[in-house]
């Protein structure tokens, strides 16, 4: 654990893995509910650091880090959302063809893993979801596109996502949902934060759940 | 019944509607969005009796004309700018009585670029995650003004302020950035810290409420590849492969790739909000 000064009130927090950031940040979370966390603006766990912003001092927390005992995270203590899907994304045949199987099996792959929200941002309510295995990591597209609808289920590098709204985008297309990710009137108004566990559910063009796909997740859906 | 509405006889270059921001979310990939300047929106609201957390209207260079639609009073600060009610001039950094149905009117500004127009009462926008503000990136809260759109205004809650003379900025011949290194300026030579502290720098006519950008020397880096996303604060110097800095202000996305320098307190942003494009901008090493 390596933290480094941002700014007089900041302090970036390196880490060596993805679970050792989902730990601490969980640690973080469990000590602000608790009162013994210092008043922090914001917390924002991203691919290997926890920023936070906000701190009287700083330097103070930073001094006191390293004494913290931190359990690594248990799935269990993770609130999880089910995505209903249907995979009709315009990259599905290339994604299929980058993993060397047939689009059928990218659908069962997809859906058969248990991903959860490393962090958020690029937009509101957008989560990069881990939990795909090195050997599924696909790149981005070689020519972004200029509109990726709202709600496309989409993969790159070792991430998968769901466009919260229509935007320019990199990412390979693999799905839709019809699932609202943001709405600013709803409490919360992010579907996925920082450590929920996602499954994508198949769904055929009616929407109900696809028989074809076996182990499908029977979670309700959210 | 009173018809509390301002209606948008001429929007400007981009006018948008701006209170102290919704902080606390960048977790959810929200930005803080909020003034730009924020004492001069502060300055504002106190001039015509609005709590500072009431929302303003934030101009961009040429300024915005209003129709109002109610017996109100007014108050424009920020950058300086002719500021006129049916063609009348009227102070500048003051409370103006604005009969109903009448025009106010903010002209293009002298020098600076961003002005502030406060409504006793405050714009009454729908609040999204408890704020007005309007997030250029993210696009949350109201759209930038359009000649013909329609804005509510809040009940007056206060009386204005008895005020003889408002600060006013006198021009800024040049933007000086003091910041605190860090945490990523390892990811630089000596030389190219050097280069941000010595180089000639420029506001670029490419800024925006997301950043403001410089034209200058490329700062030369020390490790190449790149840097895992991670959260990005308010004034923070992210320098992206072209080597020039760029100063995130209000509307920064929470997250980013590329390597911070340094971060300027947030008690200096607000001469940024206000550098024209052309500006001579210099950085200076706070330790």
């Amino acid at each position: 654990m390596r933290p480094l000064p941002v700014g007089e009130h900041g302090l970036l927090i390196e880490l060596d893995s993805a679970e050792e950031v989902e730990a601490l940040h969980a640690e973080l979370l469990r000590r602000a509910a608790d009162g013994t966390l210092p008043p922090v603006g914001e917390m924002v766990p991203a691919a290997r650091t926890v920023f936070l912003d906000g701190l009287a001092d700083p330097c103070g927390l930073a001094a006191a880090l390293p004494t913290w005992d931190i359990p690594p995270l248990a799935a269990a203590d993770r609130p999880t959302v089910t995505i209903p899907v249907r995979y009709d994304g315009p990259d599905l045949a290339d994604v299929a063809a980058l993993w060397d199987v047939t689009p059928d099996e990218v659908v069962r792959l997809h859906a058969g893993t248990a991903f959860h929200v490393a962090f958020c941002g690029f937009a509101p309510g957008f989560g990069y979801l881990t939990g795909l295995p090195r050997q599924l990591h696909v790149p981005r597209r070689t020519t972004p596109r200029t509109r990726v609808p709202v709600g496309a289920v989409a993969l790159a590098g070792p991430y998968t996502g769901v466009y919260p709204r229509s935007s320019p985008g990199g990412w390979q297309l693999i799905g839709t949902t019809d699932t609202v990710l943001w709405d600013p009137v709803r409490e919360p108004a992010a579907l996925l934060a920082p450590g929920t566990r996602v499954r994508f559910v198949p769904q055929d063009r009616q929407g109900r759940q696809d028989p074809q796909v076996p182990h499908a997740p029977q979670e309700p859906v959210v | 019944m009173t018809d509390r509405t301002v209606s948008v006889v001429r929007a400007g270059a981009l006018t948008t509607v701006q209170d102290l921001g919704r902080p606390g979310h960048a977790h959810l990939g929200v930005p803080r969005a909020g003034a730009l300047d924020a004492p001069a929106h502060r300055l504002a609201n106190r001039l015509v009796g609005n709590p500072e957390t009431a929302a303003t209207l934030e101009t961009t260079l040429t300024g915005c004309a209003l129709r109002v639609h109610t017996a109100t009073t007014v108050a424009v600060t920020g950058a300086p700018c002719p500021v006129t009610v049916d063609g009348r001039p009227a102070p500048w950094g003051a409370p103006v009585h604005v009969p109903p149905g009448a025009v106010l009117e903010a002209g293009a500004v002298t020098h600076g670029l961003r002005a502030y127009l406060a409504f006793a009462g405050g714009i009454d926008a729908e609040p999204v995650l408890g704020s007005r503000a309007t997030d250029l990136l993210s696009g949350l809260g109201p759209a930038p003004l359009a000649d013909g759109t329609v804005l509510p205004l809040g009940r007056p809650q206060g009386p204005p302020a008895a005020v003889d003379t408002v600060p006013h900025p006198g021009p800024a011949a040049e933007l000086v950035l003091p910041f605190l290194p860090g945490p990523r300026d390892t990811w630089f030579t000596d030389a190219g810290l050097r280069t941000l502290t010595a180089g000639r720098f420029r506001v670029s006519a490419a800024s925006n409420r997301i950043g403001l950008r410089t034209e200058g020397p490329p700062l030369e880096r020390a490790r190449t590849g790149e840097l895992p996303s991670e959260g990005m604060p308010l004034g923070a110097l992210q320098v992206p492969p072209n080597g020039l800095p760029v100063l995130f202000l209000h509307d920064h996305p929470t997250t980013g790739g590329y390597p911070v320098v340094g971060v300027v307190p947030e008690r200096h942003l607000a001469p940024a909000a206000q550098a024209a494009p052309g500006t001579p901008v210099r950085f200076v090493r706070m330790r």
